[in-house]
C-alpha cells in the first residue's frame, strides 16, 4: 500500500484537478476565444476539436471520468468541513471557504452546460457559434454563464496553488506566497479570456 | 477606592450531556488581572451578575506562564491560554467558552485526550529502548537543533485544532500539532531513523491528506509553530515515501 485510501483518493483529487482538468479548463477557454476573432473561425475551431481522432476515448478519460470523480470526492470534502471565516478572517481561510463554494457552483454550471451541449449535441443539435448565440440572447444565462465560468477559473486558480502545497511543491511561507501571486496572475489571465468569449456571443 | 467592574459572559455546561447555557459575572477590576485570575474570584465567591449565588465556573490550569496549554479556552471568540489573557487587553464584556471542538467535561474544562492519543498514532517519540547501550547517537548540527526548538515548543494545547475548520465531528482528522511533531522527531538525527514508520502512519486516515489548507492553525498558534510548513514539508516527504512504498525502493 502506498498510503490510506483517504491519503491516494485526496492526492488523486488533486492531480485529478489540475491534470487533466485544468488542463481541459485552459484548452476549453483558449480554443472558444476564437469567437472573439468571428462566426467563421468558432465554428472552424469547434469543427476542428469535434474531428479530434479518438474523441470518444480522449472525452472520456480525459474530461468525463476525472471530473466525476472530482466532483464527487470534492463535495465528500466540501461537506466534512466546518467553515469558520466569520472567527477566523484570515485570508487563506476566506480562500478554503470561496473553494468550496466555487467548487460546488462550477459542478451545478457544469452540469448544465453538458446538458446544454453535449447532451443536445447527442441528440442531434449542432454546437456552432448561433448555438451559443441563442443560449446567450437572455440576460439571465448570461449572468449565469458569467458566475459559473468565473467560479471555473477561480476553483482552478485557487486550486493549483492548494495542488503545489498538496503535493510538497511550495513548501516554505515565501514560496507558498510567490505562488498565490502566480496564481491570482492564472485567475486573471483566463478570467479576461473567458469574459471576452461570453461578450462575443451577445 | 474604585468600583470599575469587569464584566464576564460566560458558556457553562453542567455535566457532558447536558445542555450549555450562558451565566454572566460582575466582578472587582484589580490592576494587572488575568482571565485565570478573574475565574478564581469567581470561585472565592460564585455570585452571577443577577446576585444569585452559583456554583464556581471549573477551568483547567497548569503552569500559569503559557507552557502547559491546559487553560485553553476560547476567549471573545478566539482560542488562546486564558494565563496570558489580560483583562485590560480584552473588549468588554469578556466571553469565555470551552474550545468545543473537545468533548466539554464541565463548564470551560475540555477532554484534550484525543491530541494525545494521535501522539501516540504518529509516534511522536524516539525509540531509544534496546537490550543493550547502543552508545551515544548521532550529533545533531547547533544550527539544525535551533530550528527543531521551535517545534518542540508545541504544548498540545488544541488551539490549533479548535481553530482549523477540518476539525470536526464530521471529520477523523488528527489536527496539524501532530504532524508537526512527527516533522520534529524526524528531523532528529536519531528518530530520522523510523522517519518511514512515522510518514506511513500520517499516511492514514485522517492523517496528513485532511489538511485543506486554510492555514488558521499557523495563525492561531501561541507559540508561533510554523505548522503549515511543517505540513508542506510533511507533503513533500509522503509524495516520496508514496512512490517508494508502490514502486519499491533500494533505499
Amino acid at each position: 500500500m502506498a498510503g490510506s485510501k483517504d491519503f491516494i483518493n485526496r492526492r488523486i483529487h488533486s492531480l485529478l484537478g489540475v491534470i487533466p482538468i485544468g488542463l481541459f479548463l485552459v484548452q476549453h477557454l483558449v480554443v472558444n476565444h476564437f469567437a472573439t476573432k468571428g462566426v467563421d473561425d468558432f465554428n472552424a475551431a469547434a469543427h476542428f476539436m469535434e474531428n479530434l481522432p479518438f474523441r470518444f476515448f480522449l472525452e472520456t478519460f480525459v474530461i468525463y471520468l476525472p471530473l466525476l470523480f472530482h466532483a464527487v470526492f470534492g463535495l465528500y470534502i466540501t461537506f466534512q468541513a466546518r467553515n469558520n471565516v466569520s472567527s477566523y478572517g484570515y485570508f487563506r481561510n476566506m480562500m478554503f471557504l470561496v473553494q468550496r463554494i466555487t467548487g460546488v457552483i462550477t459542478l451545478i454550471f457544469i452540469a448544465w452546460h453538458v446538458w446544454e451541449t453535449r447532451v443536445q449535441a447527442a441528440l442531434g443539435a449542432d454546437v456552432n457559434f448561433s448555438m451559443m448565440q441563442d443560449i446567450l440572447s437572455s440576460p439571465f444565462m448570461v449572468a449565469f454563464y458569467l458566475v459559473g465560468v468565473l467560479s471555473a477559473v477561480f476553483h482552478f486558480a485557487n486550486g493549483l496553488w492548494s495542488f503545489f502545497v498538496s503535493w510538497g511543491l511550495t513548501v516554505s511561507p515565501r514560496s507558498q506566497k510567490i505562488s498565490t501571486y502566480v496564481t491570482l496572475g492564472v485567475f486573471v489571465l483566463l478570467a479576461i479570456v473567458s469574459v471576452r468569449t461570453i461578450f462575443a456571443f451577445i | 477606592m474604585s468600583t470599575k467592574m469587569v464584566k464576564f459572559i460566560i458558556s457553562r455546561q453542567d455535566n457532558p450531556e447536558t445542555a450549555p447555557y450562558l451565566e454572566e459575572f460582575e466582578i472587582p477590576h484589580r490592576p494587572n488581572m488575568n482571565v485565570i485570575s478573574a475565574l478564581m474570584e469567581i470561585r472565592r465567591n460564585p455570585v452571577n451578575a443577577k446576585g444569585e449565588a452559583t456554583t464556581p465556573v471549573t477551568w483547567e490550569m497548569g503552569c500559569l506562564e503559557e507552557v502547559c496549554g491546559a487553560c485553553s479556552m476560547v476567549i471573545n471568540g478566539k482560542p488562546r491560554q486564558s494565563c496570558t489573557a489580560l483583562v485590560d487587553q480584552l473588549e468588554q464584556p469578556i466571553r469565555l467558552e470551552p474550545m468545543k471542538t473537545f468533548p466539554v467535561v464541565r463548564d470551560l474544562a475540555i477532554d484534550r485526550s484525543r491530541m494525545f492519543d494521535a501522539l501516540k498514532r504518529v509516534k511522536a517519540w524516539i525509540p531509544i529502548d534496546g537490550t543493550y547501550d547502543l552508545g551515544p547517537g548521532p550529533r545533531m548540527p547547533e544550527t539544525k537543533r535551533q530550528w527543531a526548538y521551535e517545534l518542540s515548543k508545541c504544548m498540545t494545547c488544541g488551539v490549533c485544532l479548535e481553530a482549523c475548520p477540518n476539525v470536526n465531528s464530521k471529520s477523523d482528522f488528527i489536527g496539524p500539532a501532530p504532524l508537526s511533531q512527527v516533522r520534529l522527531f524526524n528531523a532528529h538525527p536519531t528518530g530520522e531513523m523510523n522517519k518511514e514508520e512515522r510518514l506511513n502512519a500520517i499516511m492514514d486516515d485522517g492523517g496528513l491528506a485532511s489538511c485543506g489548507n486554510s492555514q488558521n492553525c499557523v495563525q492561531s498558534c501561541p507559540k508561533g509553530i510554523p505548522l503549515t510548513t511543517s505540513i508542506a514539508a510533511l507533503n513533500r516527504d509522503t509524495t516520496f515515501q508514496a512512490f517508494k512504498n508502490f514502486f519499491g525502493s533500494d533505499r
